[in-house]
């Protein structure tokens, strides 16, 4: 990967942790919120069905999630194991992939 | 075994030939920044292998209620609250030391460090007590 590409991909950690930080802080209030007299689907259905706010939130939340912890995933793995190059760069955009895959059709269940 | 240290004041470095030191004689490897390091690292890991699983249950709900209450009534299970709340503190650590980071990085104030690191700590400790307390 070019010194520009990782320039890139250092400040889009950088980036995508500063919008999570208050998502997350979002997120945590309202599991506490949330599990006051336990959970159940009806509940969690009621709050985010239709809502434009929650499918946003959480549309963003892992959309810079997927983002985070892809390159994230990488550098954990480049530091701490032999595993380098394009072929670890090729596993970290696929984590990313299923990720958002994953995390919108969630979020589309949910909404 | 002459291991690398870290702190507040400089005071040598290489001194004698045989050690690295980089301030008032604590080890790398005991200093709060280190440890700060190690629980970024480990809270990540857990989060980033977390994710997929979560994002899996939660888009049962498209077969229905039904299925993600028959998921849901398994968390009532204390193991899994424990484990949840452990998982609510990892979330809240890799936040609060994701911004002492990003101060660490960004702004001027890097005396402050060892604070934020205590402050990021609790915090998160706090959420996961929160957690706790009501979710049992």
């Amino acid at each position: 990967m070019s010194a520009k590409t990782e320039t890139l991909v250092w400040l889009a950690q950088r980036i995508s942790a500063m919008v999570l930080a208050p998502l997350v802080l979002v997120h945590i209030v309202t599991v506490i919120y949330a599990i006051r007299g336990g959970l159940s689907a009806a509940e969690i259905l009621s709050r985010t069905q239709g809502s434009l706010f929650w499918g946003g939130l959480y549309g963003l939340f892992v959309l810079a999630a997927a983002i985070h912890g892809s390159i994230g995933a990488r550098t954990v793995i480049g530091e701490m194991t032999p595993w380098r190059g394009r072929s670890l760069d090729a596993a970290a955009v696929a984590f990313a992939v299923g990720l958002m895959a994953m995390g919108f059709r969630a979020v589309g269940a949910l909404t | 075994m002459n291991r690398p240290t870290v702190g507040r004041s400089r005071r040598s470095i290489g001194e004698g030939g045989s050690r690295l030191s980089v301030g008032g004689g604590r080890r790398l490897d005991n200093h709060p920044a280190y440890w700060a390091f190690v629980l970024h690292r480990l809270s990540g890991v857990v989060l980033a292998l977390f994710l997929p699983a979560h994002f899996y249950v939660l888009a049962l709900a498209i077969e229905g209620e039904g299925r993600l209450d028959a998921f849901l009534s398994w968390t009532d299970d204390p193991w899994v609250k424990l484990s949840e709340a452990a998982l609510m503190v990892l979330l809240a650590v890799h936040m609060t030391g994701g911004l002492r980071l990003l101060a660490v990085e960004f702004l001027p104030w890097r005396d402050w460090q060892e604070t934020l690191i205590a402050c990021a700590l609790g915090a998160a400790l706090v959420a996961g007590a929160a957690f706790l307390a009501i979710a049992v």
